[in-house]
């Protein structure tokens, strides 16, 4: 640009825009406000708060068991792991043993949620990019799971499907059976996946080299998940900190070193084979018991702060609870992984095309109501 | 069928009017087929792209309104003409209402040489090829002053992606034309039909001509804005692009030239390439309006495959879209062009 001004009566001016939050590609009410050159991008700039609940204050409010039920609605691609993270930190609280049966479902279920939610992740991708067709085969593959959840939890979306204690039902006599058959479809299906997106000659020209991470600026900024493990930045809480039947099971950790964003594309198709190899040691030795250990009514929790982590398809989610005896809490924090993650976005996208920008934002992942709660 | 009526109405005006008014009114006649032909076939390809859409999205797609949904994209433009025109209150309206109709008047005109049949062509002039070149360029300039007056700033995106990527592709359709010219030597229409009798021209050139169609058909591809070179619209980054801004009637205008310019890019590569209204081996040479049928399957054959590419391809972004033209387009077809040269000088075409 600076040719120009040099040499001519013309004069390059930046300007701003608006990116939402009616925008396609932000997917949900995030604004983001743009100062451009052309079509280089010199700043982006989040204004969040558009689709702010106070999720946290309505904690407060709550008592635990109702706690579960909000935070379906924060990350709802990955439900029954937050409902799981809430419940696990008030479990330890309680210093409440669950049944095994208990764990190897959360487990199985967790990994499903996964899947799910990277399935919606790669349709819309490869929307982002402009491969509009990929949309439908990756819904196609999430219908499977949600009809498994609708038959067990009852609900597609906002499952639910966890208390503090166990889960709110048993497994449907169905779930085994269809777990293994969607195991079995799926494995042929993510070849699909690589032939249509990963291994198109244009998909790859746009994402390699795009929005590069280093590891150091993954860890300062806080990044967890595929986003922090595609620079090489081992952060995976389902191996460093194992929860439920996790540490039962092996699996590789999805690594990869080149921080582009084909790096968080790919880790994100490898997690779909980890979770699959889960799922498969799992799903035929669930132990029979029960599905649920007996609570009070109205669960108190001792004096004291708590703490609990979880991975979901986002990465790294942290429940802070600090309780003072009564039947709620008298703050409750969450720790999103959207929102650290969001806030990498000016770092990596300045110095890129419109285009590029959009690429990022759907490796980065983004669930609005995860970043705004 | 057609050409009969035409022939006949062309008699009829003959006999009964002044020799003055002959030309007018037969124009008038032919003008009003050639819109109804226009509508007809854009609505059709509307559907099509659809249902096609459908096809490799794994759904259904429209079927209900009438056979199977044939009179869904008359529904949609019934709902659009019923629509109210909307407008940003700090547009230039002159301009804003212009841009429709440079998009829209450019592939109607563009219709006007196309080579149904040997009898069915509204317009055989000598520079047919370089009168298809020039009309398809008029496009871009109601995409830009669309997008420049709408008071937008996706909309200016849009618009100046548009002006950047036609300018760019043109280069490469013309040169490809222009390396099929060298073979025919002549710009007439039906006379590179004619020369396409000792076979279809793709045939004749071999490996150039081969070239010389793939460049083609990207770069025309690219310049009716299609994925997997829609930036002008990229709805993922700019919302709707350079028409953010159209509603209604206006909207369909340049919905409507989107499909049209593609059949037309279609068609001019039925026609340069792959002969036309000929049929395979001379089949059905008796039957001279059979030709139709031929030209309009070989130029849907086309469509699809523009279709294909669109509901598979992800989008180039704008950079490489120009790395791709200046820097492998251009330089293989100026290459391709001496190699073409060559070839007719040496007389190594096949003819069959």
């Amino acid at each position: 640009m600076d040719s120009t001004t040099k040499n001519s009566n013309f004069k390059t001016e930046e300007y701003q825009i608006n990116m939402g939050p009616q925008h396609p590609a932000t997917h949900g009410v995030l604004n983001l406000l743009l100062t451009i050159d052309g079509e280089i991008i010199k700043k982006v700039e989040p204004d969040l708060g558009y689709i702010h609940r106070s999720i946290e204050k309505m904690c407060e409010r709550d008592s635990y068991q109702q706690i579960v039920h909000l935070t379906d609605r924060m990350d709802y691609l990955s439900s029954n792991i937050n409902n799981e993270a809430v419940c696990l930190a008030v479990e330890n609280a309680l210093e409440l043993e669950v049944p095994e049966r208990v764990k190897v479902i959360r487990t199985i279920i967790g990994e499903l949620t996964r899947i799910s939610s990277h399935c919606l992740w790669w349709g819309v991708m490869g929307m982002d990019v402009g491969a509009l067709s990929t949309f439908f085969y990756g819904f196609r593959d999430r219908e499977m799971i949600n009809d498994i959840f609708e038959e067990t939890c009852g609900a597609r979306l906002t499952m639910n499907y966890n208390v503090p204690g166990g889960l709110m039902l048993d497994i449907h006599p169905n779930f085994v059976k269809r777990v293994k058959k969607f195991v079995a479809h799926f494995k042929t299906k993510i070849p699909e996946y690589d032939r249509l997106l990963t291994q198109n000659v244009i998909f790859q020209k746009r994402t390699k080299g795009v929005g590069i991470l280093t590891k150091e600026d993954a860890i300062s900024f806080g990044a967890s998940g595929p986003v922090a493990r595609a620079s090489g930045y081992s952060c995976d809480v389902r191996k460093y900190h194992p929860y439920s039947a996790l540490d039962k099971v092996s699996f590789k950790e999805s690594l990869k070193t080149e921080g582009d964003t084909f790096a968080r594309y790919q880790v994100r198709i490898m997690e779909l084979w980890e979770s699959l190899s889960i799922i498969e040691q799992l799903i035929d030795n669930i132990p029979e018991g029960e599905h649920r250990v007996k609570t009070n009514a109205v669960i108190k929790l001792p004096k004291g702060e708590f703490y609990q982590k979880v991975e979901t398809a986002r990465g790294e989610l942290g429940v802070y609870i600090i309780s003072k005896g009564t039947k709620n809490p008298y703050r409750l924090k969450f720790r999103s992984p959207g929102f650290s993650n969001l806030s990498l976005l000016n770092h990596i996208a300045v110095g890129g095309k419109i285009g590029d920008l959009v690429a990022i934002m759907a490796t980065i992942d983004l669930v609005i109501p995860d970043i705004d709660r | 069928m057609t050409i009969d009526i035409i022939i006949n109405s062309h008699l009829w005006f003959a006999a009964n009017t002044a020799e003055g008014s002959l030309s007018i009114l037969e124009m008038v006649v032919i003008a009003l087929i050639y819109l109804g032909i226009f509508s007809v076939a854009g609505l059709f390809l509307v559907l099509l792209e659809r249902r096609v859409a459908a096809w490799f999205q794994l759904r259904v797609g429209p079927n209900r309104v009438g056979f199977q949904g044939l009179l869904q994209t008359m529904a949609d433009a019934l709902k659009l003409v019923s629509k109210e025109l909307t407008g940003t209150s700090k547009a230039d309206m002159f301009l804003y209402n212009l841009a429709p109709y440079f998009v829209i008047i450019s592939s109607l005109m563009a219709l006007a040489v196309l080579p149904f049949t040997n009898e069915f062509q509204a317009f055989d002039i000598n520079i047919g090829i370089f009168f298809l070149i020039a009309i398809s360029s008029i496009g871009v300039i109601g995409v830009l002053l669309g997008g420049w007056s709408s008071n937008n700033k996706f909309a200016l995106i849009g618009a100046m992606r548009s002006g950047v990527q036609t300018i760019s592709y043109e280069l490469s359709v013309g040169l490809s034309l222009l390396t099929m010219i060298l073979l025919t030597g002549t710009l007439q229409l039906s006379e590179i039909v004619d020369v396409q009798k000792d076979g279809w021209l793709i045939v004749q050139g071999h490996i150039p001509a081969i070239i010389a169609f793939m460049i083609f058909m990207i770069s025309g591809t690219a310049e009716t804005n299609r994925a997997p070179f829609d930036m002008v619209e990229a709805e993922s980054e700019l919302g709707a692009g350079f028409h953010t801004e159209y509603s209604g009637m206006k909207f369909a205008y340049f919905f409507l030239a989107e499909f049209i310019n593609m059949f037309i890019i279609a068609a001019i590569a039925a026609t340069v390439f792959f002969g036309a209204w000929l049929s395979p081996f001379g089949i059905t040479e008796s039957i001279p309006w059979l030709g139709v049928f031929w030209f309009l399957g070989k130029t849907l054959a086309l469509v699809f495959l523009m279709m294909w590419f669109r509901w598979t391809f992800p989008r180039l972004r704008v950079d490489q879209l120009l790395t791709l033209e200046w820097k492998y387009l251009l330089p293989i077809n100026l290459v391709n062009i001496v190699i073409m040269a060559l070839m007719v000088w040496l007389n190594l075409i096949i003819r069959v």
